[in-house]
């Protein structure tokens, strides 16, 4: 109970003398927050949309075939589906329809994909938000598309996706198998790939050995091989751009350590005031510990506050483009908030741990001061 | 090299606390080689002042090994999606012969930071510094270590590739793994579980007659050294199985995560505490013939005795929970 009342007594001094300086410690305050808040937004933002992707890929299916030609992606004959079906814990087989059609006016690539059992007819589509925005359309009016051949065709909109799914939806066009092939040129008896659901998650090694071995033109694309990729392309994204931030991170230190040596000489004075009255090195050294936690704490609780506004009510506007990636259609989609001790151990490790090491040697150079020297210059 | 955030944060925070440590050693080794409390000369003076930074950088040093101890087995369990084959960090441990080498050399540091952070605290208790030259000596060796540690982990960090086909921990800590943690999981459940409690009931019986008489303390520090060691290899053998329960599951890293509560963090905590004050018991007992340290010693040593007990009952009790009150039963 003694310590604690004494921590708090150093704790009250440590305030009325900090606000005794307050132009000076706000603008370290305010400099350290905003290291804080440039971190903590790129370790939310990557977390965040490399959650999303998990999700949105739970209902992807367990694997993807393709086949290979000369090392490039081609059409899949059908009949590869019937021996697919064969190996035993294989769930189901779906060979699937889809592709990319640029659209010359917005310079943009959508994807277009023909589901099996379409409910509309053969000259309409359904659009994702980012097709209308690129066509600069609304539901009712027709879409040009020019076929393989040349052809003019014109389709009608028929529905646009929900808003909210805009993260996969948002350059997706859905038709009618017949209409795809007839703007694409497919033969009928191809397919584009096919889908594999699979009982047994830990058998999809096995079932794409055994896929390898059976149709040797094939490639197996795994929904775990997607995982891996999108969680390594945005540990990447968000390591580099806190590599690219570690200029102004180190500028940042060096004023902390600079700030921390260079006293002015009402401070020196305060200091040798107290050693001449009875505080002990320690005591001085314990008193700029509190000092030191105070502007960390507040600078890191403030830095993540607003780094979750930043990304999760404004999405991000500052990094977005950097971590998500270069594109023409951009959706338009708001992150779940998803913070958890993991990342903000790691932000504290990035932010007040480097800062608290900086300030070690000027704190100790500060409280083993001699306090006739000190008062004499001041 | 994975380029992830809390792996920039482990190797920066893993420089600086090497940089702060070889620094701290440098002014060790000086102090070392020309030590002299009865000179007032301007460089004793110095000397005397820096043991204060010195100390404040420790503690420093010993409070991020901790967060950077538990912050790499999470980083770990992070990227195991990254590694075919790994489910969890115990996986990911194992992508290349440096994981579970950092991960021991983490262990071993931050216990020795701890034991050194007691010594420290026990000489300045002394007006003449008594064991000063005998824990700067230690400082180097636990900066040596520190070093190896870093280059270690950097060398983890660095060689990975994802992709890489790994183990994981159902492989690792199964009774068929050839690993010296699938040797723990074949130890026979029911005969470790009788040395732990054995040990455990022996260690505390120690403790209390050394309160009580101030005789034992060797044995005491001794015992906790084994218990520290017996925690560990029983966390793997039988503890985690029952919080998994499942009796194949030896997994000491799944523990930590938030499907079983994150019951790992207090376990390994406890652990540590038991392990760190037990053994300092013994370490700062032979500091007991120094005329300055000879009423401050015993005194501490009570301390760290009733902490180190404490911690273990603990940690055996947490242990101990889900055995009696879940409806898992290893033994029939």
């Amino acid at each position: 109970m003694i310590w604690l009342e004494r921590q708090r007594y150093f704790i009250d001094f440590t305030l009325s003398s900090l606000l005794r300086r307050k132009g000076k410690n706000l603008a370290l305050l305010l400099v350290y927050t905003l290291i804080v808040f440039m971190v903590a937004s790129v370790i939310f933002f990557a977390d965040a949309i490399r959650k999303e992707a998990g999700s949105l890929l739970r209902n992807s299916p367990e694997m993807i075939v393709q086949r290979m030609i000369a090392g490039r992606h081609d059409f899949i004959p059908l009949d590869y589906v019937s021996a697919i079906k064969e190996i035993r814990g294989v769930r189901g087989v779906e060979a699937r329809l889809w592709g990319y059609y640029y659209h010359p006016a917005s310079r943009a690539n959508f994807t277009v994909m023909a589901p099996e059992g379409f409910s509309h007819g053969d000259r309409e589509v359904v659009v994702g938000p980012g097709v209308l925005r690129g066509w600069n359309a609304r539901p009712g009016e027709g879409l040009y598309f020019r076929s393989y051949d040349g052809q003019a065709l014109e389709f009608t909109v028929a529905g646009e996706m929900d808003p909210d799914t805009a993260l996969v939806s948002g350059d997706l066009i859905l038709m009618s198998p017949a209409t795809f092939r007839e703007v694409f040129g497919v033969k009928p008896g191809y397919a584009t790939d096919v889908a594999v659901s699979i009982r047994n998650e830990i058998e999809c090694p096995v079932i794409a050995e055994k896929i390898n071995s059976l149709l040797p033109d094939t490639r197996t694309i795994l929904r775990e091989d997607i995982l891996r990729t999108y969680s390594s392309v945005f540990d990447w994204r968000s390591g580099y751009v806190i590599v690219l931030l570690s200029g102004a991170i180190l500028a940042f230190f060096i004023f902390a350590w600079d700030k921390a040596t260079g006293l002015s000489a009402e401070e020196k004075g305060e200091i040798g005031v107290l050693k001449a009255i009875g505080w002990e090195s320690g005591d001085i050294l314990l008193m700029k510990f509190w000092e030191g936690a105070v502007i960390s704490l507040t600078a890191f609780f403030l830095g993540a506050i607003l780094a979750y506004i930043h990304v999760f009510v404004a999405s991000a506007p500052l990094f977005e483009r950097a971590l998500k990636g270069w594109s023409v259609l951009y959706p338009v989609y708001e992150l779940r908030p998803s913070v958890n001790m993991y990342q903000l151990a790691v932000l504290f490790s990035l932010s007040v741990v480097p800062y608290t090491i900086m300030t070690i040697i000027p704190i100790w150079r500060v409280s083993v001061t001699d306090p006739d020297t000190v008062m004499k210059q001041s | 090299m994975i380029l992830n955030p809390a792996i920039l944060a482990l190797l920066g925070g893993s420089l600086l606390v090497t940089g702060v440590t070889v620094y701290s050693s440098i002014i060790g080794l000086d102090i070392i080689r020309n030590w002299d409390l009865s000179s007032g000369s301007d460089r004793q003076l110095m000397r005397e002042r820096k043991t204060y930074l010195i100390s404040t950088a420790l503690s420093y040093v010993m409070g991020f090994q901790l967060i950077s101890f538990f912050l790499f087995i999470y980083t770990a369990d992070h990227i195991h999606d990254l590694f075919v084959g790994a489910m969890c960090a115990a996986g990911s441990l194992n992508v290349n012969e440096y994981g579970y080498l950092t991960f021991f050399l983490k262990t071993i540091t931050v216990a020795l930071c701890g034991i050194w952070l007691v010594v420290n605290h026990t000489d300045n208790q002394g007006y003449d510094y008594p064991v000063i030259r005998k824990k700067y000596l230690f400082l180097l060796a636990i900066a040596g270590l520190l070093v190896l540690e870093s280059l270690t982990q950097f060398g983890y960090f660095f060689l990975m590739r994802p992709d890489v086909i790994t183990s994981c921990c159902g492989v690792l800590f199964s009774e068929e793994a050839e690993t010296v943690a699938g040797q723990f999981a074949q130890f026979p459940q029911y005969w470790t579980m009788v040395v732990f409690y054995l040990s455990a009931a022996i260690t505390c019986r120690i403790g209390i007659h050394f309160v009580v008489t101030g005789s034992g303390w060797r044995l005491f520090s001794i015992f906790s050294g084994w218990m520290a060691l017996l925690g560990f290899v029983s966390l793997i053998t039988f503890i985690s199985v029952y919080f998994y329960e499942l009796p194949t599951h030896h997994c000491p890293f799944c523990i930590l995560q938030k499907e079983y509560n994150y019951i790992g963090y207090p376990l390994y905590l406890t652990l540590l505490i038991a392990a760190v004050t037990g053994v300092s018991v013994g370490v700062i007992g032979r500091f007991r013939h120094f005329e300055s340290l000879s009423e401050v010693t015993p005194r501490l040593q009570k301390k760290l005795c009733i902490t180190s007990m404490a911690s273990l009952v603990l940690f055996t009790a947490l242990a101990t929970y889900p055995a009696l009150f879940s409806s898992f039963k290893l033994f029939s």
